[in-house]
């Protein structure tokens, strides 16, 4: 493992740097405590200390609306394209590293996704650690999702005056190595194993069932009360899911150009907690209550990923219960269903 | 200084289409469309049980079953319900017409498991179209199977897919074939009654029996009811199912079967034996 220091002085010095080559994006304030990840061009712009942002990184990799084909039907011709520019994610905590792996996986599963593939090659991300919960909604520690796994070029922890820097790619080693950054010191690297420490005391399992109980808890669950009683709460807005770092649902839709010759097929995000969801032409409508739409987005976190490809795809971000407008708490089902399955 | 946004073209996206030309079509009730389909890069390529996307260029994209069975060589065939938006479009189009195709897609009928086995085919409404492309295989490498019954099942006589083939299949020697309408008409001179009421007048050994059934999900429920009563295991009991495919590539979660286990319709299906999805409320 390689560190390196960053006076906390020369954090503009940094962003500077990085918009030699690409364009930068990091959490800001939006105002009502909330965060969103902008554009910015210096560090005073930057919130270091943010809760998750309304919408999750994501949308630099998936975006809401991404142009997949543009067709010309008079000769017929399609092309698949995507705009791309560099990227730099500043700032991710390590809820949203772990969304961003989670979407990696499902894109790289085959068939793959060209145009995440294409767009996440040119996304350089940049983690910064939690030192401490960001509010009440997260549940980060359940799912380990409180310490960085990877899926960064650089990695930041705040040690007090300076952060520290895990190099984690070359691209990242580069970056580091122009700036000339100094090699953290063993006390530099012992004052970061103390925060990691302290953090085994903070961040404790949000629910109090070990996750890896939760697929079990959920099969058992399949039939339960409880999601009719989330169901009675839910007004099927999707907003859950629309702020999800690992929802990837998505619609297709075509959309003709005013010369009525040309046009494109557009990719939008779509959510699974809308009535049509899961309806077909026929009329036929195959997951027509909420409760079975809740029931859907909770096994999709916990149950279904982990049986595909043996991870869940909640990050404890918190956003799906802080956003709700219906007051529905993710942690509040999870504690529910768990107790409910005991007897 | 910025790097300014590039605009790369993706050759290798599976988002692209074949393409291909309507060479024939016949409207085969008020509501449901026949088209033959040649593509230009040729043969489709698929195995009884699966569908393709259909693109109509402006309007967008529908999942389609391939009605006709692989066996037959240099076009495929599609029977499509004026249901939605694309059907409506779709059944404008006339010989001679380009069409845009995504696909073959799914898991196909389990045909080699089948092989050696009677196999009792119980059809209902437009699920004949999905399993027209395995029964055209049957008869096609007929020697390859068991005793095989017909079991078909529409609202009324005018509603029936298919009638002309149907007439040939009812007189074959090797194949057993009863039909049935809920509704009649005065030229019927059929059976009158839901399908579930010719399932226990068939004689069949339930060891060796593959019951393929394709339906809307109300006859599901009651057919299955009557298969299992005549002992046929649940996992030779196979299904295909409908659902809203919309990428065909297991990504997008509209096809995901409500089901405590992770079913992608389109790509763990449409094709399911009953054991595997007998906890889904609705097939």
């Amino acid at each position: 493992m390689k560190y390196h220091i960053l006076e906390k002085k020369n954090l503009d010095l940094f962003i500077k740097n990085m918009l030699k080559k690409m364009k930068v994006v990091a959490p800001c304030e939006k105002g009502n405590g909330n965060y969103v990840f902008k554009e910015v061009t210096s560090a005073n712009e930057i919130a270091f200390k943010y809760i998750p942002t309304i919408l999750p990184p994501k949308k630099y990799l998936m975006p809401q609306r991404e142009k997949i084909i543009e067709f010309s039907m008079e000769d017929e011709k399609f092309t698949s394209y995507i705009e791309n520019e560099k990227i730099a994610i500043f700032g991710v905590h390590t809820c949203d590293l772990s969304g961003i792996q989670c979407l990696n996986i499902v894109f790289n599963d085959k068939p793959v996704d060209c145009n995440f593939l294409m767009r996440k090659e040119n996304v350089f991300i940049v983690g910064l650690e939690c030192n401490s919960y960001c509010d009440e909604y997260a549940s980060c520690a359940l799912v380990n999702a409180h310490l960085p796994n990877g899926g960064y070029a650089l990695f930041f922890t705040d040690i007090g005056d300076r952060y520290i820097i895990n190099v984690n790619t070359q691209e990242g080693e580069d970056l580091v190595e122009s700036m000339k950054l100094a090699n953290a010191s063993s006390s530099d690297i012992s004052l970061l194993e103390k925060i990691r420490e302290d953090k085994k005391k903070i961040f404790k399992n949000e629910i109090g069932v070990e996750a890896a109980k939760l697929p079990e808890i959920l099969e058992k669950s399949y039939n339960s009360k409880i999601w009719e009683e989330v169901a009675s709460k839910c007004i099927s807005c999707g907003n859950c899911t629309n702020v999800c770092p690992t929802c990837y649902c998505f619609d297709m839709e075509d959309r003709v150009n005013l010369d009525l010759k040309t046009g494109e097929r557009i990719r939008t995000w779509d959510s699974c907690q809308f009535e049509t969801f899961a309806k077909v032409a026929g009329g036929e409508n195959f997951r027509e209550e909420r409760s079975m739409r809740q029931r859907h987005r909770v096994f999709r976190k916990f149950k279904f990923p982990v049986d595909k490809y043996n991870r869940f795809f909640c990050t404890g971000c918190g956003r799906c219960s802080r956003t709700c407008m219906a007051g529905i708490n993710l942690k509040e089902i999870l504690v529910k269903l768990s107790e409910e399955s005991k007897f | 200084m910025k790097t300014l946004s590039k605009k790369i073209e993706i050759t290798e996206s599976k988002w692209l289409y074949r393409k291909g030309t309507i060479i024939n079509t016949k409207m085969m009730t008020k509501t449901e469309k026949w088209f033959d389909i040649k593509l230009d890069d040729g043969e489709l390529g698929h195995e009884p049980g699966q569908f393709v996307q259909v693109e109509i260029v402006g309007v967008g994209e529908a999942p389609i079953s391939i009605c006709s069975s692989p066996t037959k060589k240099g076009s495929f065939e599609l029977t499509v319900r004026a249901a939605g938006k694309v059907t409506n479009q779709m059944h404008k189009l006339e010989n001679g017409d380009r069409i845009n195709i995504r696909g073959p897609f799914g898991r196909p009928f389990p045909v080699r498991q089948m092989f050696g086995n009677d196999i009792l085919f119980v059809a209902g409404g437009l699920g004949i179209a999905p399993l027209r492309s395995l029964i055209n295989y049957v008869m096609d490498n007929r020697r390859d199977f068991g005793k095989v019954d017909i079991l078909l099942g529409c609202k009324s006589p005018k509603d029936m897919l298919f009638y002309d083939e149907i007439e040939k299949w009812s007189k074959r020697m090797d194949i057993n074939f009863a039909c049935t309408v809920d509704k009649s008409d005065p030229d019927w001179k059929g059976n009158v009654g839901l399908i579930t009421t010719l399932i226990p007048g068939v004689n069949l050994n339930p060891e060796r029996t593959y019951a393929v059934v394709v339906g809307p999900p109300i006859m599901y429920k009651f057919v299955i009811a009557e298969l299992l009563k005549k002992n046929i295991p649940e996992r030779h009991i196979v299904l295909s199912l409908e659902r809203h495919m919309k990428c065909g590539m297991g990504k997008c979660g509209h096809c995901q079967i409500d089901h405590p286990k992770n079913y992608y319709c389109c790509k763990d299906g449409p094709t399911f034996t009953y054991d595997e999805v007998k906890d889904a409320k609705k097939l």
